[in-house]
């Protein structure tokens, strides 16, 4: 009996791992959970000091810019950075354009962008941000934490840094993750 | 011998050093001793983006901008500690590729030592086994052996013990 038992627990752990892996493999395919994600240390904290120029014709900001208008809006805000050399962009575009829609107040930042192509990028599929800066030499991203386009922060009225998402937002994050989190901080 | 010549061969390949990726002098500080700080203090930093790659040997862009940074902060007189805490403080832990020790990184220390506890047991539950396993016969045991074997009298290895 315990001899069995013993030639069974080789069996019993491999049932475990596989189980384990085809959750982490489910989870990935599904995108809740990514190995390479990099969890922030900014969340929870207030937004970083910057100063960044508008995009071509667009207004450029400041953390204290942001501030205020959190301040007088008094409900969060998605800072977004972005590139039209970025093909996730593309993809994560339509959703921002319904956060957009939906009213979430959305200030881009184009990362490491010519400026020409970054303001064709929301001349040509839509303009979802009411602010544009452009961050050409990627520095202010990297007081952000930004490791790669597109990235996004959702700052909550006080300034504070609530959620971060690496790499596009689809209609699923925004819908389990992001949208929850707006009716909460709301 | 052939064995101890491949281990001398692959320890001084290690000693060596991985071949770092600035490509452009420039890029280097003039003071070789502040040069070698930068160096040593980026082999401990990783690329973000390609993750298995220190900042020292990455080709990205992220990479090299984070090695001009770590360097004109050395330049600029901060110890080791200051231009890695500042690097932590954006991309927190995951950003050192020597992780420190705290309740997130405990399972990944600690996973080696009970690895060893799990082989330890598994190696005195087997021995355990095999002691019970060399219990003397019992009469009709030996009886039944003595009749199968075609020297009658002679005993079974094991059974005198």
């Amino acid at each position: 009996m315990n001899r069995r038992a013993l030639l069974l627990a080789p069996f019993g752990v491999a049932v475990l791992a596989g189980a384990g892996f085809w959750t982490v493999l489910g989870r990935m395919r599904q995108g809740s959970f990514d190995p390479h994600d990099v969890p922030s240390p900014l969340l929870g904290k207030p937004v970083p000091d910057f100063t960044l120029p508008g995009l071509a014709a667009y207004q450029g900001f400041s953390a204290a810019d942001l501030l205020a208008q959190l301040r007088a809006g008094g409900r969060p805000m998605l800072v977004n950075f972005f590139a039209s050399w970025c093909v996730p962009c593309v993809i994560e575009h339509p959703e921002l354009m319904a956060l957009s829609r939906d009213g979430l107040p959305i200030w881009g930042i184009a990362y490491k962008d010519k400026p020409e192509a970054a303001s064709g990028f929301v001349a040509q599929r839509g303009n979802p941000f009411q602010r544009i800066a452009a961050d050409q030499p990627g520095r202010v991203a990297i007081d952000w934490g930004v490791y790669g386009v597109p990235e996004s922060y959702l700052v909550d009225a006080g300034g504070v840094i609530r959620w971060r998402m690496a790499g596009p937002i689809t209609p699923q994050i925004a819908a389990e993750q992001l949208r929850p989190l707006l009716k909460t901080l709301a | 011998m052939r064995r101890l010549l491949l281990v001398l061969l692959l320890a001084g390949s290690a000693a060596l050093g991985p071949a770092h990726a600035i490509s452009d002098p420039a890029e280097m500080l003039a003071n070789p001793a502040q040069e070698a700080r930068a160096e040593a203090v980026g082999r401990q930093l990783r690329c973000l983006v390609c993750q298995n790659e220190s900042i020292e040997d990455s080709n990205a862009d992220l990479a090299r901008d984070l090695r001009r940074i770590v360097r004109s902060r050395i330049a600029a007189g901060e110890t080791d500690h200051q231009v890695v805490g500042w690097l932590v403080a954006r991309y927190g832990d995951f950003v050192r590729l020597n992780p420190p020790l705290n309740a997130v990184t405990l399972m990944l220390w600690f996973s080696p030592v009970l690895a060893l506890g799990a082989g330890l047991l598994a190696v005195l539950l087997a021995r355990r086994r095999r002691i019970i396993a060399a219990a003397p016969l019992t009469e009709a045991e030996q009886a039944r052996l003595a009749e199968l074997l075609p020297d009658t009298g002679a005993r079974a290895p094991g059974a005198g013990r």
